[in-house]
């Protein structure tokens, strides 16, 4: 028994090794191009990671090949998941770089961009990093790029929106304690708040907490007009649902993590007033959407992956003009090689359904709109509120 | 005082309730301790897996056959973890054992991932008991206060059956001494089969308030209230039942308070501490009986 | 890596030599002369890690499987040693970006480069991150002695929660706001001197040693806790775990061989950690979770509990399995068939299947408690004792050798 079990463990194991030596000796008619995605596909992040690999996945099937100098590659997406931990970051990151990746996309979350950044430098591969909004993602780094907006520009929008319009004196900040994310944004934030003459209160709740009805109480009884929370679905799905149900009534700012859909589920119905800073509005590019919609309600998997309906979350937006922008990259190049990619991407242009794209001299898009969402709780939509620049 | 009160009340109704629902899963893990002095590390798994199974059930079933399915399947799991993964190893070292709870963690875990897609599930919505009700002026959920009054209703009765049946004499037995019960006749398997089964019915009715206060089941929503149940049964002197039940409303209230002092960075390290300060001061916690070491 | 000896058997020690020689002059031209192909971009990082985590393995093995303490605190101790490298090697000049919140951070200096200072920018990164690497494992010593004084009076079940809850405690810690001038608060330490670094210019011609440095480094920690083993400490080690009552009645005194095997398998802890902060070249409080532990004892038990060899062994199958081999479980193609079921997270749920049936059926792990000896392979192979066991030493064969 113990022998034929053992023995059936090591076939696997051969059978594992067959499998990967199989997968570099496949050859196709038509030269390939392979685009990596290094995303969060599980972890904590895997739901937004999943919602921008989505962008990209409709993007290939729209897009399926390029023309580059008269020849027609086709274009492959080579996912690696990389589990939204920074010690899984390297090695998901070393498998697109072995699997030849021309260029790579994502990640969705700053702190996996950075980890995975030094691997793509040694390879020199050029990265697109498609909404991860750390500034030091880009900083120092020649071969990442980003199409997003960054976070001291988000934090002082939220900052301006939230002096402007909800009229807060007091601001209540919320932010996961050893999250990278949302304590730098919460800091952007203060600095521009502070500015502004606002005060400021900031609290950390710990990983896997469930339980916010302590803070929401605190935010109240210190007596915050906003509360300030940009932390990731999972946990935010929480606060907005206990913010209803204890009845605080203070208005909820938060990022661009927020613009969900499954927060909009999580308030269906409830009285909470939410606001988000986003990359993109719904109703911006009509054609675009019913497309992906389409395409979303044709494919389980993919509608399973967006959380089940066929809303389009910016993140998916932001996939989508990633890989154009890839594939601009490549054109412009000439050529597939990575090295050709990277020399030829400081000075790609591209026109999206975000908007323009164009980097600045550290690799960052030049950005200076966010847009303002609110949740509409009775229609289960996101209203377009404004679009906010910093003054 | 009335300052203090209205600054605290929310944080003490609260802990309050998160109290009870530790309780519940800190039952579980106190029984299985008492009977075979293992650290079921998959408890706060199986906790999460019955918050999935609720997800799943509510979206193709009426509530009121999911909630006893939710419960029958949460057992059944239970039971198949026992003879699976624990009894071929009854006669291993103790720490084999724990390392397999541990592999069984790992596994649910992993299956809830696969299964979920790691998106976070949102747990339905179950009548009278979401309702919000409003006490001393503080607007909460009707589950916040039916929670430790269930609780308690539950300890009763699980004390009742433990006192007066057969069964439950059987299991003061070999929770007393492994061997000789066997040797009395008692049917050893059975009876560690029936502690998992209690275990997690308890398990069960705990996810149904849980997540009806916190509506998001993720695979790893169990890791943390299933080691903050265990603090408690160790807090309240493990093996004990009122022990575990007293140790977790004293957790949960805590907790909450630090919370609410504006600590809340160490209000998880803060039950850690309250953990390490009782295992030096009485390692037998509040209620635990003086372990004597035959040699 | 598998050095150890125990059978003083000429033969052997010298295949054993030879096979080491072997592996450095391979891990030598990998990082010198190989080109970069798929294969040798895949199969390094999984090398250095699986070095890394070899360390570890043999340190919680000196813990739980030599002495019988079973702790869970093995993340905290990494952490602890992965933050005080890193600290110690951020260039001055990077101070400002790094700690970009906390106005450049309290501590501005740098070892490498005080180092570098004498022996140059290489070899400052060279020496300087090997004298930063033994005062982490100095720092995470330092700590286990002072959570060691009250924890380690504890038993077995309440000795493993108690170091569990250590964990969360140092973890909230480092995290804390407070502290972030120094810790960096929430945020990653990065650009600190990692394996790339790793470059000596000798008479003109720069030589790298990224993989071998990581290898170097572990061989001479785990041969450091081999001697511990098979001192006159480790005997005691090892009748404290037989039997506590025994021992302290044969006059061995208990607290203090506790504290030692402690404090000395923490050390190691703190130095894995900082190599594997130099793998990461990135860390993060956050990441360093009891899930981490929990892996690292499940390779122990894999290896087999009370086998040094044995947990190298498990460590490398392991880091293989999971961040390579078993990939294309995620991918849904198998052997170029499309299947449904092998999405994101299939190759998890085989892996923990995997892991529980060697628990449950095969619980003394691949080596039990027996070590791996080279003249036994001589031998073994020779015989042919056994087909299942040959199939066992030709994996370890392949592992001691890539």
């Amino acid at each position: 028994m113990k022998k034929a079990i053992a023995l059936a463990l090591a076939l696997m194991m051969l059978l594992a090794l067959c499998a990967c030596g199989d997968s570099d000796a496949k050859q196709d008619e038509t030269p390939t191009v392979k685009i990596g995605v290094f995303e969060p596909l599980s972890g904590a992040n895997g739901p937004g990671g999943k919602q921008e690999y989505l962008g990209m996945q409709y993007a290939n099937y729209v897009t399926p090949t390029v023309e580059i100098n008269g020849t027609v590659y086709n274009v492959e997406l080579v996912p690696a998941d990389n589990e939204s931990s920074d010690d899984k970051a390297v090695t998901a990151a070393t498998t697109l770089v072995s699997g030849g990746a021309s260029v790579v996309l994502g990640s969705y979350g700053s702190s996996v961009a950075i980890a995975g950044s030094a691997t793509f430098g040694e390879a020199g591969i050029p990265v697109i990093g498609v909404t991860c909004t750390n500034p030091q993602v880009t900083e120092g780094n020649d071969h990442y790029f980003r199409i997003c907006f960054l976070d001291p520009f988000q934090g002082t929008v939220l900052a301006n929106f939230a002096h402007d319009e909800l009229k807060a004196e007091t601001v209540y900040c919320l932010g996961q304690l050893g999250n990278d994310y949302d304590q730098g944004l919460i800091n952007y934030f203060k600095q521009a708040a502070e500015g502004l003459g606002m005060k400021v209160i900031t609290a950390e709740f710990p990983e896997n907490n469930a339980d916010f009805t302590s803070y929401l109480n605190n935010a109240k009884t210190e007596g915050a007009q906003v509360i300030f929370a940009p932390c990731s679905i999972q946990y935010a799905q929480l606060i907005v649902e206990q913010s209803a149900t204890q009845g605080i009534g203070l208005p909820l700012l938060a990022g661009d993590t927020w613009d969900s859909n499954k927060i909009l589920g999580a308030a269906q119905g409830k009285e909470v007033d939410i606001y988000v800073s986003t990359f993109y509005a719904e109703g911006g590019d009509p054609d675009f959407e019913s497309g992906i919609k389409e395409w979303l309600n044709s494919n389980s998997e993919a509608k399973t992956n967006n959380g089940g309906d066929d809303m389009i979350a910016a993140v998916t937006v932001m996939g989508y003009d990633a890989y154009y922008t890839a594939l601009e990259a490549m054109k412009k190049a000439g050529s597939v090689d990575k090295a050709d990619i990277l020399a030829a991407m400081p000075d790609v242009t591209y026109t999206g359904v975000s908007g323009s794209i164009a980097f600045n001299e550290v690799g960052d898009a030049v950005r200076d709109t966010a847009y303002i969402k609110q949740a509409n709780t009775s229609d289960n939509v996101w209203d377009f509120v404004a679009v906010q620049g910093v003054n | 005082m009335s300052g203090f009160l209205n600054a605290y009340l929310p944080h003490i109704l609260t802990g309050i309730s998160v109290g009870g629902q530790y309780a519940l899963i800190a039952i579980g893990y106190t029984m299985v301790y008492g009977i075979l002095r293992l650290i079921n590390f998959a408890h706060g798994d199986v906790f999460m897996v019955a918050g999935l199974v609720m997800v799943y059930a509510t979206a193709s079933m009426p509530m009121y056959i999911s909630i006893p399915l939710v419960i029958i399947a949460t057992v059944l799991l239970g039971f198949v973890i026992e003879r699976v993964a624990y009894k071929p190893l009854r006669s291993a070292p103790r720490m084999s054992v724990m390392i397999s709870a541990i592999g069984v963690s790992y596994l649910l875990q992993n299956c809830a991932l696969y299964f979920t897609g790691g998106l976070p599930q949102t747990y339905p919505v179950i009548p009278f008991i979401s309702d919000s009700v409003t006490v001393f002026g503080q607007t909460t959920k009707m589950v916040t206060l039916i929670t430790p009054v269930l609780t308690l209703l539950l300890v009763v009765i699980l004390s009742l059956l433990i006192k007066y049946t057969k069964m439950g004499m059987a299991m003061r037995a070999v929770s007393k001494d492994f061997e000789t019960s066997q040797l009395m006749g008692i049917k050893i398997n059975s009876v560690i089969s029936f502690t998992f089964i209690i275990g997690c019915f308890l398990a069960a009715v705990g996810s149904l308030l849980y997540f009806t206060n916190y509506q998001s089941v993720i695979p790893t929503s169990g890791a943390m209230p299933g080691l903050k149940a265990f603090v408690a049964a160790v807090f309240g002197g493990i093996g004990s039942i009122p022990g575990a039940v007293i140790g977790a409303f004293i957790i949960g209230i805590c907790e909450n308070l630090i919370k609410g002092a504006g600590w809340t960075t160490f209000s998880d390290a803060f039950t850690f501490v309250l953990l390490i300060v009782i295992l030096l001061a009485k390692p037998t916690g509040i209620f635990g009986e003086k372990a004597t070491d035959k040699v | 890596m598998t050095k150890i000896e125990q059978k003083k058997s000429k033969k052997g020690t010298w295949i054993a030599l030879c096979c080491i020689a072997a592996l450095y002059v391979l891990l030598f031209l990998i990082d010198n002369v190989f080109p970069s192909t798929s294969f040798i971009v895949m199969l390094t990082p999984v090398l250095k890690k699986g070095a890394i985590y070899s360390l570890l393995c043999v340190s919680m093995n000196l813990l739980n499987g030599f002495t019988g303490l079973f702790s869970l605190g093995q993340a905290g101790f990494m952490l602890i040693g992965a933050y005080t490298y890193a600290i110690f090697t951020i260039p001055v000049a990077e101070h400002m970006s790094v700690y970009q919140y906390f106005d450049g951070g309290a501590i501005q200096f740098s070892i490498p480069e005080a180092i570098g200072s004498i022996l140059g920018p290489t070899g400052g990164a060279f020496f300087g991150s090997i004298i930063a690497i033994i005062l982490a494992g100095c720092v995470a010593a330092v700590f286990a002695a002072l959570i060691g004084i009250p924890v380690l009076r504890l038993k077995s079940d309440y000795l493993a929660i108690a170091t569990l809850g250590f964990v969360e405690i140092i973890r909230a810690v480092f995290q804390w706001n407070s502290l972030g001038v120094i810790t960096n608060g929430s945020n990653q330490l990065r650009k600190y001197t990692a394996f790339s670094d790793m470059k000596l210019t000798i008479g003109g011609a720069t030589l790298k040693f990224g993989t071998i440095f990581p290898f170097l480094i572990v061989m001479l920690c785990i041969i450091v806790i081999v001697l511990l083993i098979n001192s006159s400490y480790g005997r005691a080690f090892k009748a404290i775990r037989d039997d506590e009552v025994a021992a302290e009645a044969m006059g061995i005194s208990l607290f203090k061989h506790k504290m030692l095997s402690f404090v000395i398998s923490c050390f190691f802890a703190g130095v894995g950690g900082a190599l594997l902060a130099m793998f990461q070249t990135t860390i993060k409080a956050q990441s360093f979770t009891s899930a981490m532990t929990y892996e690292i004892l499940l390779m122990v038990v894999i290896g087999g509990i009370g086998s040094v060899s044995g947990s190298c062994i498990a460590a490398f199958l392991y880091i293989a399995c999971s961040e390579w081999w078993l990939r294309f479980l995620d991918s849904g193609k198998f052997l170029g068939l499309s299947v449904p079921f092998f999405r994101d997270g299939f190759r998890k749920v085989v892996f923990s299947v995997v892991i529980m049936i060697i628990v449950l059926f095969f619980s003394r792990g691949i080596m039990g408690d027996r070590e791996l000896s080279f003249s036994g392979i001589a031998g073994g192979v020779k015989k042919l004792s056994g087909r299942l066991k040959k199939k066992d030493i030709e994996e370890k064969e392949d592992t001691g050798n890539e």
